[in-house]
């Protein structure tokens, strides 16, 4: 029996973050529950840890990447095998945790995919064409299909969790496209498993044409920096 | 002619330069981008003649070698622009994690007080 950790990245989630930490407890009470507080100014930890969750905040902001990092820290140091990322936002379905964890019997990460046929959830315009590009990309070199490399809602088995806690990118789109690429060029194999995604319950998308196309061009960048990097050159750090 | 070329040379051992760092992870995309962007143009200019005085005359300057210094001297200032605001931004973040870790040894000299055991 594995342990599991989800681990839930929050920036000023305080009105959305009670009901995911409910809704994943109910549904797995047998995995534990990290809330990692970005450096909110809302009382986004103490309404976490008030249901129920272990709460590390962060003194600022440092982005869903480096949220991520403390995460994977946090879970090698409590002897974690699988973390599982979950947004704060309640765009996720928790019922979903199980197909992510079951799924890593045959892949090292598992990446919620949220545009699996049926599924109502769509994106246009210059943000696909990246993410189409990303996927290609990536898919490529893992030599598996990686649908949707940008989607939040993902796992990670033990060969994961014991690389990104000395190898995990805090860069823009590190979290996302930078940690597969990284795992991918490590030897880890990625899979995928159909997901839901729901609207916002709380905030506004971040989504513009000109956010957009400024998207296009970070994206293209980060697959840049990505193919450049060497993995074994990587500046690994200390546990 | 031999200028342009000894442009194009200095160009492009800038770009590897970048590019090795960023191979090693010792240099952030985010710093990188200014110098890559330069090198590139640096040595389009170099190798395509008549480029310069095209874009010179477009923009109106009268001695193409005025606009190589205008340009260069816009992108050290924009460079240093861009590390003075990182400073900026560590200094603070520097002084948070100074004042949490010195509310951290209180709270734990605290507790080791109450404990009974040597602080």
């Amino acid at each position: 029996m594995s342990r599991v950790l989800v681990a839930i990245p929050a920036w000023n989630e305080e009105p959305s973050i009670p009901g995911v930490i409910s809704k994943v407890a109910s549904h797995r009470p047998d995995a534990d529950i990290l809330v990692v507080d970005d450096g909110s100014t809302d009382s986004t930890a103490k309404v976490a840890a008030k249901a129920g969750a272990a709460v590390v905040s962060l003194p600022f902001n440092v982005g869903v990447g480096g949220a991520m990092r403390t995460a994977f820290l946090y879970a090698i140091r409590k002897g974690y095998d699988v973390v599982i990322q979950v947004d704060a936002d309640g765009q996720h379905e928790p019922a979903e945790l199980d197909d992510l964890i079951d799924s890593l019997q045959e892949a090292d990460i598992v990446v919620g995919n949220r545009f699996h046929a049926g599924s109502t959830y769509a994106v246009r315009g210059p943000r696909r064409w990246a993410m189409k590009m990303l996927g290609f990309w990536l898919s490529r070199m893992a030599g598996a299909t990686i649908s949707d490399p940008t989607s939040g809602f993902r796992s990670a088995g033990p060969r994961a969790v014991q690389l990104f806690a000395v190898n995990y990118p805090a860069e823009y789109l590190g979290d996302t496209v930078g940690s597969l690429s990284i795992a991918i060029r490590h030897g880890l194999s990625v899979g995928q498993a159909p997901v839901t995604m729901y609207f916002r319950e709380h905030g506004r998308p971040s989504k513009n044409a000109l956010w957009s196309t400024l998207y296009l061009g970070r994206a293209t960048l980060a697959l840049v920096v990505t193919a450049l990097k060497n993995p074994r050159d990587g500046r690994e750090e200390v546990v | 002619m031999s200028a342009s070329l000894l442009g194009a040379v200095a160009a492009i051992l800038v770009f590897i330069f970048i590019v090795i760092l960023l191979r090693r992870g010792l240099l952030k995309e985010k710093y990188a981008v200014l110098w890559l962007l330069f090198a590139a143009v640096t040595v389009v200019f170099a190798l395509v003649p008549g480029a310069l005085r095209w874009v010179s005359d477009l923009l109106g300057v009268e001695i193409p070698s005025n606009l190589i210094f205008f340009a260069t001297s816009t992108l050290l200032i924009l460079v240093s622009i861009q590390m003075n605001y990182e400073l900026s931004r560590h200094e603070a973040r520097i002084r948070r994690l100074a004042e949490e870790v010195a509310l951290l040894r209180e709270r734990l000299d605290e507790r080791e007080g109450e404990s009974g055991g040597t602080p």
